[in-house]
């Protein structure tokens, strides 16, 4: 199968191609190891390619395959955000400070689909520790945008996105703390999802924030969202916070399905939509998104989420809380960077994160200190979590009058790399949209719904009850049964 | 003022090293003694991405010693991470519960003192928490830099927090001895105080008597045996006592106990404390415990030494003193029950007194504990036996004691057959013994016959050198009080 094919196809047409001998796993990881060579000086999409170690993944599987039963996933080439730990393949999480750290164990998502078979080509491009909303804050560059490489891919999972949108990987994993894999997916006009808190394991993923961390796929649509999400779901002894409770065919579903939305009531936040800063041209292609639903048997209900506004400061205390302790196990001690020349031990911890980090990650971790510091720990930390109880309530409260919530991604397509460089507040405030989710532990996806005035993509967002994935997936798929924003190609 | 116009107040906070085999958040060996870093895991480590999973091995020996002091078990605690920067801390951070600790409001009653001065002391427990140990950092060997051994990190630890309520250093090693015992007794730390799995910090302050707010207190640091909790205390008290005498204050500090110099020295201020940032793990999920694994590690748990002690006071009719010293450990406990079950409750003292005498005195001299000593709780009750029925006496029974403990011999009944240990209790063979001493000894019984009880003694003394110490000397003492006052 040529690359083009690879390029075009989705998950089941690779897998039917695999199936019937069309192709073989090796032919497939090589195509995306070639488009992945030659755009990465352009998108700068990967972090880590591991060519040898795929083609000898696509040799088993296309072995397993000879010898008889094979998933669905096995052969198909994908890419991990370098977020995941990979055994022998150095995980960075876009930092100095592991730029030579090698795990000993594969991440729980990682294990999950390399026994399905799936063939990593390797590790994508992410902001540093996944704490960026546009993937600049990488200690190897910035991730381009597929669509105009003079822009950003969005973050934290810029990588994964990227290499979905042009086509070197049909699906990448991502994570998703405010936003980080919707976000991403929606600026580069592919589809993600972000699964409940506690659907998928976060063992083997380097925290960030830990109780917002969720595992999430990549891919140029719901169908092969659901096919990959249901690879990764499940219970995991090893993450405590993990939900013990079967698995979801998620992908059975869709296949069951009608592609029709009869009574399904789609509730668009008042609040979402007056919001200052929304544009003009992403706020008439959600509407217009809204309007595709109700064709297909939807009805749209207007809901309040009066406290959306207040998402922001909570996830910027919170999460840089957890993010200040998280990190202070990078002090030079065992592995990781450290700093070449000190003078004691305090010297050397200072020069080692003084060195090993970037300013984003820095600032997070000095807020986060701070917001924890004795005297300041009930007026910012405590205070948020409150706030936090309260917008999920505000969530639960709207779900009593619809089933989804749709609204926009991003209240912006993507901006030109270096654009708000000078403010962190301008790119904290793309997250208003996405923040919920994660704050409420709620699952969402973004799925694309048009083209800015610039020809760049919009993504429009569905966020659902708790666990419910498969109604999610189900609104998206059929949309995108009726609708082709989803099959574009970026101009590369 | 003098010494005794000031009040000690002591409370203390005991590190109990749990028995568990694994760690409180990995599957990585607790197993003491190990090559360095040969039992630390990714977890222990603090691997990017790795995550704690909660041993339940662990919780649940914080609710056997919360049922057995008594306390509340919360329904729902928390893990919060105390984060501090230290090379032997391997995530920054460690785990440990705060604000919502397992085990609250216990207390345990202890004895204090010997004797006519002993007396019973309610010692309050606030807490008791679960929490990760630290690693070590290892300063010799390595030519100006640290080693840092991260076996230790990780290991379950319960920290057991009392109130103030102790008055002396004789009240607070009798606490810190008595949770000792405690843990031991229901197997939830192995008390190993060399390898620091039962670490105590006190915090001693005072004040003047009658003054009801605490004086400033200063934190002794890691104390491994109860002499130098002793000694410590002693040293802390008198030097904050002549500090406030003349005129200084006390400033908060935590300190540490040099052993070499039988003194206290500051370790940090209070200045210097660490701003913790305490908040909940967000990694681990409060701590649910309800009440069906309550009442399973209830019924597991065995009689408390408390009260064991009332049974054998009570019961078994043993002085507090008595029962005191056989509840100090489970071992000897069992071992005392074992010997009352084969001789009856009748012979409990007797069984108690050799016990506590003779076969402590060997296992003292020899080093041996009670679990290995070569006599057996069913040759104790054989002897006592022996003693009570008048088959020998007392001196008999030593030597009977002496073959078992050498291994001589092992049956009570055969060593006293061929040590022809047998008393001689027939009338018939004593009398002939009995009227020659009448006849030799003439101001003896003239002495008697005068009222001196004293002076059958000596007659007695005659009759069992002249049966070589086999008649029974109960019976000779009959025998002659009847013939001289016949």
């Amino acid at each position: 199968m040529s690359a083009e094919r690879l390029l075009t196809s989705s998950l089941r047409e690779l897998a039917a191609a695999l199936a019937e001998g069309r192709t073989r796993a090796e032919a497939l990881a090589d195509a995306a190891l070639e488009r992945a060579q030659a755009l990465q000086e352009r998108l700068n999409a990967f972090i880590t390619l591991t060519p040898e170690a795929a083609r000898a993944a696509a040799r088993a599987a296309d072995e397993r395959r000879r010898a008889g039963n094979v998933s669905l996933l096995s052969g198909i080439p994908l890419a991990h955000k370098d977020l995941f730990c990979t055994r022998g393949v150095r995980t960075t999480a876009a930092s100095r400070m592991l730029a030579e750290f090698v795990p000993p164990y594969d991440a729980f998502v990682v294990e999950r689909l390399a026994d399905a078979g799936a063939v990593s080509i390797g590790k994508t491009n992410l902001d540093e520790f996944a704490m960026g909303s546009a993937n600049e804050h990488s200690h190897f560059g910035p991730c381009r945008n597929p669509w105009d490489t003079s822009r950003i891919a969005g973050g934290s999972s810029g990588g994964s996105a990227a290499a979905v949108a042009a086509g070197i990987v049909p699906v990448a994993t991502g994570t998703d703390t405010g936003g980080s894999v919707r976000q991403p997916a929606a600026m580069c006009g592919v589809t993600g999802i972000k699964p409940s808190y506690g659907r998928v394991s976060r063992y083997g993923i380097i925290a960030y924030a830990s109780s917002l961390d969720q595992a999430g796929v990549i891919a140029r649509s719901a169908e092969d969202c659901a096919l990959a999400l249901t690879a990764i779901e499940g219970f995991d002894p090893r993450d405590s916070t993990s939900l013990d409770r079967p698995s979801e065919d998620h992908a059975a579903a869709l296949a069951a399905a009608d592609g029709q939305l009869d009574g399904l009531r789609l509730g668009l936040p008042r609040e979402f939509f007056a919001a200052e800063g929304l544009d003009a041209d992403v706020r008439s292609a959600v509407e217009a998104a809204a309007r595709t639903y109700e064709s297909l048997g939807a009805r749209l209900v207007e809901v309040s989420l009066p406290r959306a506004e207040l998402a922001i400061p909570a996830y910027y205390v919170i999460a840089p809380a957890e993010a200040s302790s998280n990190l202070a196990r990078y002090d030079g001690v065992r592995y990781g960077y450290r700093a070449p020349d000190y003078a004691d031990l305090d010297d050397m911890y200072r020069k080692t994160r003084a060195q090993g980090f970037g300013d984003e990650v820095k600032r997070r971790i000095l807020v986060g200190t701070y917001v924890l510091s004795h005297g300041y720990y009930d007026a910012y930390y405590l205070q948020a979590q409150k706030l936090r109880r309260l917008i999920a309530e505000d969530y639960r409260q709207a779900f009593d009058s619809c089933d989804l919530i749709l609204a926009p991604t991003a209240p912006t397509t993507a901006w030109r790399l270096g654009e708000k460089g000078q403010d962190p507040v301008q790119e904290y405030l793309q997250d208003i949209y996405t923040i919920g989710a994660n704050l409420a532990g709620l699952p969402a996806l973004s799925h694309p719904c048009g083209f800015d005035s610039a020809g760049l993509p919009i993504g429009c967002q569905l966020i659902g009850p708790y666990l419910a994935e498969t109604r999610l997936l189900l609104a998206a798929h059929a949309f995108q049964g009726k609708t082709d924003w989803h099959r574009q190609l970026p101009p590369l | 003022m003098n010494r005794t116009d000031w009040e000690t107040v002591i409370g203390l906070e005991i590190h109990a090293q749990l028995t568990t085999r694994s760690k409180i958040f990995s599957g990585a060996s607790t197993a003491f003694g190990a090559e360095p870093n040969r039992q630390a895991c990714a977890i222990d480590v603090a691997l990017p991405g790795t995550l704690p999973v909660l041993n339940r091995g662990a919780v649940e020996r914080a609710i056997r010693l919360g049922l057995a002091i008594e306390a509340e078990i919360a329904e729902r605690s928390v893990f919060a991470r105390k984060n501090y920067f230290y090379p032997d801390l391997p995530k920054g951070y460690q785990i440990s519960q705060y604000e919502l600790p397992v085990v609250k409001n216990g207390a345990i009653t202890v004895q204090v003192g010997e004797g006519e001065a002993a007396y019973e002391k309610t010692v309050r427990i606030t807490r008791a928490h679960l929490e990760e140990d630290a690693g070590k950092s290892l300063h010799e060997d390595f030519h100006g830099m640290t080693g840092i051994d991260l076996n230790r990190a990780g290991t379950p630890l319960l920290e057991i927090v009392s109130e103030p309520d102790m008055r002396s250093a004789e009240e607070a090693v009798a606490y810190a001895r008595a949770l000792h015992t405690l843990v031991r007794w229901i197997g939830v730390c192995d008390g190993n105080m060399q390898e620091g799995s039962f670490r105590i910090d006190a915090n001693v302050s005072v004040r003047p008597k009658g003054e009801t707010r605490l004086g400033t207190r200063r934190e002794i640091k890691n104390l491994n045996s109860f002499r130098f909790l002793q000694q410590a205390i002693d040293y802390e008290v008198r030097w904050q006592i002549e500090t406030l005498e003349e005129g200084g204050t006390v400033q908060q500090a935590t300190v540490l106990f040099d052993p070499e110099r039988g003194e206290t020295r500051v370790m940090r201020t209070k200045e210097d404390a660490h701003d913790y940032r305490y908040f909940p793990d967000p990694d681990l999920l409060p701590l649910v415990i309800d009440r069906a694994w309550i009442e399973e590690v209830r019924s597991n748990l065995p009689e408390l030494p408390q009260a064991l002690r009332r049974r054998l006071v009570e019961a078994h009719g043993l002085t507090p003193y008595d029962a005191n010293l056989l509840t100090a450990s489970k071992e000897l406990a069992d071992y005392y029950l074992a010997a009352v079950a084969a001789a009856g409750q009748a012979l409990a003292k007797p069984c108690a007194n050799w016990i506590l005498g003779e076969l402590a005195a060997k296992l003292n001299r020899s080093g041996i504990e009670i679990g290995e000593s070569p006599v057996l709780p069913a040759h104790i009750a054989a002897l006592v036996r022996r003693v009570q029925d008048g088959t020998i006496s007392h001196a008999g029974a030593k030597k009977v004691f002496e073959a078992l403990w050498t291994g001589e011999g092992q049956d009570v009944d055969a060593i006293i057959e061929a040590q022809g240990l047998e008393q001689v209790s027939d009338e018939s063979a004593l009398e002939s013994l009995v009227d020659a001493a009448i006849a030799a000894n003439p101001k003896s019984v003239e002495e008697f016959r005068a009222g001196k009880e004293k002076a059958l003694n000596a007659l007695v003394g005659q009759v069992m050198k002249a049966s070589r110490g086999a008649a029974n000397p109960q019976r000779v003492t009959e025998l002659l009080r009847r013939k001289l006052t016949g």
